[in-house]
């Protein structure tokens, strides 16, 4: 981890936005705006893994879609390793394409169900690469075995294999092309318990193996936790805070992050009784976002400026460690 | 098959040897194959596995409630002395949403989008309590408040899409207590929330249980869940209990293999980070095609030729009070491993 | 909901006039004039030059288009080339008849067919229900000119017991009964097809209601058949069922035409048949715009309904 400190970003965010517009009236004008994702900055770093974690609304799959470019920004930059994808045009998207890969929470409708598994896995080699049948095939196979599949699966359809294979197929399919930088979207939520970890501990070791770079978003603490290097807590399409997966989980200075610590049922009935704060109240609508601080409504420790200016993201102390809070917690909070 | 759970004098419902059958396109299955577990009164009992455990359809068949190509083939479901499983439907309805409440996963479809919040809280007090629509309503905004909804008042007049799914379960909450009911049984019902909307749920669901005395069968796929809410824990795998205990034993001194790797598999959060997840090889076995013996044994790291032919009983470890239980080979009457 | 409804007349205005463009044009395309039913065949062309005149018929289509557009604007539908009446006054005659057959038809075939599609769909998959289905699909089958002249067989002719057609018994007054008695078998030939089409709706509808998780949570609550199916159930089934009824009244004012020419039944669908032999284009053109609003208002009426039986829509 140490290591990528030194290297230059191979992914910038920075103050990304995703609006979408809320049309009214007599001839449909647009009346305001959902602010999916509302200014959001981050950096990813060579060969870690970079969490996004948060409730639903906040924003975290409009960002991942954007990264990959399944959806335009309204506003901001994606710098892909120097190269803004925001605005690139869609001929050379399609070259870095090969670069960027996604994967979904769904594996069953994220596969199509009319097209066996291998040539799922040879297709997108035959069109990029400009490999012949044989070739991608065999690259196929060859894939197969590094997810852990058997080479029966070649010639099955997707309905044929169960959740946590499909999802196997679905990561071996993003790493065909053999990207840089893959963006996971959910990627266990969908499975059994059983076999989240599978899954997980197949990312991991394929990280290792090919030098992959990830997004991986979720609102599983747990899986956030147990893959990420550092962490970005979204709330509303804002970032609340960034860190570390260590200093998040050990010292939160954001005080959603710590609620929503509080709030993760730990497997372990004697912390059942432990302190912890239950924020009442339910997310605002991104449509109608709250005035100043995002989070006000629902913080336990809201003064009156929080509910008048927006805080800034700003250095938290820590190797970057970022809060956007106009009282972040104290150090040794939690 | 399956030993009788204990009776003592607080048991409130006793399932013992329940067996659901459905007939589906492919064949019939068995979701629930010799399920037996009890509840006492004031209690709540965890009944936890991964899809297709048959935890939910357990559920549904002591309600009564087993869709059209479903029934109960097998078994009891004891409940203040009358055996639901053999009851005719008219009595049952009087059961149901009375004595026997029930709360679903999905808090955006449960309730009924054309009905008023007040409408659909008052029809179970007026049919079960006989209460008039007047006094209906009035408990109806004492319970929403109860559950912590704002502007109860207003709210008991809304349609269920002005809320939201943290709301929703709040309201079927109020639904589910609106007749005091003596069991709870509430379907994953958090599953479908936010994770702070999910504790606020499971806090005030502690709370009421606490308040009111009402004994609860908690379905959950959540580990974690489990540990914040059980008294008692049933684990379930491929249509069968095949470990219970209290809740406190379990996560300290799981039995059963897949209990034990189940604990091993999910992440924890308050502990540093380093250890490697172990997950469990293999996948959920079909209803269509389960294995001989075992259920657990393809996926198993002890397994032993006598796991493929024989199905172990549900028995009891130690001096035979039923504090544990456990569905495994492994272990003889003591609780002590028989051979590893 | 009111700024929707302007947007949707809004809408709708063009629309209208795209109907009537493509309607004057289709007239005018078909071939012959209808001078040539008012003259005798020896008639010379300066005669049908000066009655084509006479009827304005020499002017470029567009011209006459847009002539017919400028006296719609002042509320005139022109006058009718065949007895010279004005064609506002020739709808307005015939329009009460019509619509009582329709608004009949309409009624009953729903008092019939949402009972039978709940009895069916309470029932799914037994003898009862397939009989339904079947019955149901007959009746969406067969034409209403069939229909119509096989009721006339069986129950005006061999039986007796209705009159073959008209509204009323001429030099018999018409009386209530006499008027009832009129209106049976056109009133079925009609209802027979929306009918068996709800039946069929209702049906699907609410076997689908009867799957949703709130009747699960009905059911839990202790509530009896009858209120889960009549108060849980109907009332989100009828909202699917409220968006069929616009395409209902445009089936409808097909089926009238055909049924009133059976029947003589002395409506718009008479009033159509006759002015299409004649070639009256004003007439025709009238009657085309009177079928598009009311086909047009159908539909607007549909999205209130929905609006009403749905408290999730909110038209904004």
């Amino acid at each position: 981890m140490t290591a990528v400190e030194d290297a230059s970003p191979l992914l910038q965010v920075r103050d990304l936005r995703r609006y979408y517009p809320i049309r009214k009236g007599v001839i449909a004008r647009t009346v305001g705006h959902v602010r999916a994702v509302d200014g959001v900055s981050f950096d990813v770093y060579p060969g870690e893994t970079v969490g996004i974690v948060g409730e639903s609304g906040c924003g975290k799959s409009t960002t991942g879609r954007a990264v990959v470019r399944l959806e335009p920004p309204t506003s901001g930059s994606v710098l892909f390793d120097g190269t803004d994808i925001a605005t690139l045009s869609t001929a050379r998207m399609r070259r870095l394409r090969t670069e960027l890969q996604m994967v979904f929470q769904d594996p069953y409708s994220s596969l199509n169900p009319q097209i066996r598994i291998g040539d799922l896995l040879a297709e997108p080699l035959v069109a990029h690469k400009r490999l012949d049948r044989a070739g991608a095939r065999a690259k196929a196979a060859e894939m197969l075995a590094t997810v852990g599949l058997p080479q029966l699966s070649l010639d099955r359809y997707p309905h044929e294999l169960s959740g946590g294979m499909r999802q196997r197929v679905g990561i071996a399919r993003a790493l065909m092309l053999e990207p840089r930088l893959i963006v996971c979207d959910e990627p266990v939520s969908a499975l059994d318990v059983s076999i989240q970890a599978q899954v997980l501990n197949l990312l991991k070791d394929l990280q290792g193996e090919f030098g992959l770079t990830y997004v991986f978003i979720s609102h599983g603490l747990g899986a956030i936790k147990y893959i990420s290097d550092r962490i970005v807590v979204m709330y509303l399409g804002k970032v609340m805070e960034t860190a570390t997966t260590a200093e998040i989980f050990a010292r939160p200075r954001h005080p959603y992050t710590e609620i929503l610590l509080d709030a993760y049922p730990e497997p372990d009935p004697r912390l059942r009784d432990r302190e912890r704060i239950i924020v009442e109240g339910d997310v605002p609508s991104p449509a109608n976002p709250p005035p100043g601080c995002v989070f006000h409504t629902r913080c336990p420790y809201a003064q009156d400026i929080c509910r008048t200016e927006a805080p800034p993201l700003n250095a938290a102390g820590g190797a970057r460690h970022q809060v956007a809070c106009h009282f972040p917690l104290a150090q040794e909070a939690s | 098959m399956s030993v009788t759970p204990p009776v003592t004098a607080s048991t409130l419902l006793r399932v013992d040897g329940l067996r659901t059958e459905f007939t589906t396109d492919q064949g019939p299955i068995t979701p629930v194959d010799g399920v037996g577990f009890t509840v006492a009164a004031g209690e709540t009992l965890c009944l936890v596995g991964e899809s297709g455990s048959g935890k939910s359809v357990s559920a549904l068949s002591i309600m009564g409630l087993l869709a059209g190509n479903g029934r109960i083939t097998e078994g009891s479901v004891m409940f203040e002395g009358q055996d639901l499983a053999g009851l005719p439907e008219p009595e049952l309805r009087r059961i149901r949403g009375h004595a026997i409440a029930m709360i679903f996963q999905e808090p955006m479809t449960s309730l009924n989008p054309v009905l008023t919040i007040g409408d659909q809280l008052a029809e179970t007090m007026i049919l079960h309590l006989g209460l008039t629509k007047a006094e209906a309503r009035q408990r109806a905004i004492e319970l929403l408040e109860k559950v912590g909804i704002p502007r109860a008042g207003a709210v008991v007049d809304d349609h269920p899409h002005r809320l939201s799914g943290g709301m929703r379960q709040r309201v079927m909450i109020a639904m589910a207590l609106s007749c005091r009911p003596k069991l709870i049984i509430a379907d994953e019902p958090t599953t479908a929330l936010d994770v702070t909307i999910q504790a606020q749920i499971l806090r005030l669901m502690r709370e009421l249980s606490a308040e009111t005395g009402t004994a609860t069968i908690f379905i959950t796929h959540d580990l974690g869940v489990v540990a914040e809410m059980a008294d008692r824990v049933a684990v379930m795998y491929a249509g069968q209990v095949v470990e219970e205990t209290d809740v406190y034993t379990l996560f300290d001194q799981p039995k059963h293999p897949y209990t034990v790797a189940l604990l091993r598999s999910i992440p924890h959060i308050t502990t540093p980070a380093g250890d490697r997840l172990t997950p469990i090889s293999g996948s959920v076995p079909s209803l269509l095609h389960l294995p001989t013996g075992c259920r657990f044994r393809e996926r198993c790291p002890h397994a032993m030729d006598r796991c493929t032919t024989e199905l172990p009983a549900l028995r009891p470890l130690g001096e035979g009070e039923g504090t544990h239980s456990v569905r495994c080979w492994l272990y003889d009457e003591t609780g002590t491993a028989v051979s590893v | 909901m009111v700024t929707y409804l302007i947007r949707r007349i809004l809408i709708g205005i063009p629309v209208l006039l795209g109907v009537t463009l493509i309607n004057f044009l289709i007239i005018n395309l078909a071939p012959g004039s209808p001078a040539d039913l008012y003259l005798s065949p020896t008639a010379t062309p300066e005669d049908v030059a000066r009655t084509e005149t006479a009827l304005g018929l020499d002017k470029p289509v567009f011209v006459q288009y847009l002539n017919w557009l400028t006296q719609l604007l002042h509320g005139n539908l022109g006058v009718s080339f065949q007895n010279r009446e004005p064609v506002t006054q020739l709808i307005a005659d015939r329009i009460g008849p019509t619509l009582l057959l329709m608004g009949t038809s309409l009624v009953i075939a729903y008092l019939v067919a949402i009972p039978i599609g709940i009895f069916a769909a309470r029932r799914r998959n037994t003898a009862a229900d397939y009989g339904v289905v079947g019955a149901s699909f007959l009746g969406i089958s067969v034409p209403h000119f069939f229909l119509g002249l096989a009721m006339i067989y069986v129950f005006a002719l061999t039986l007796g017991w209705f009159p073959t057609g008209g509204m009323v018994t001429l030099g018999r007054g018409g009386g209530f009964a006499d008027r009832v008695s009129h209106l049976v078998l056109p009133v079925v030939v009609l209802a027979t097809g929306v009918a068996a089409g709800m039946v069929r709706y209702v049906r699907s509808s609410m076997i689908d209601a009867f799957g949703q998780d709130y009747i699960r949570t009905a059911k839990a609550k202790g509530l009896g058949a009858s209120v889960i199916t009549n108060k849980h159930a109907l009332r989100n089934a009828l909202i699917p069922v409220v968006t069929v009824i616009g395409i209902d009244l445009s089936a409808l004012i097909g089926g009238a035409i055909v049924t009133e020419q059976i029947f003589q039944w002395p409506g718009i669908g008479l009033l159509t048949i006759q002015s299409i032999g004649a070639r009256d284009y004003a007439v025709l053109m009238g009657i085309n715009l009177i079928a598009a609003i009311a086909v047009f208002a159908a539909n607007l009426l549909t999205d209130i309904a929905y609006a009403v039986v749905d408290p999730r829509v909110a038209y904004a």
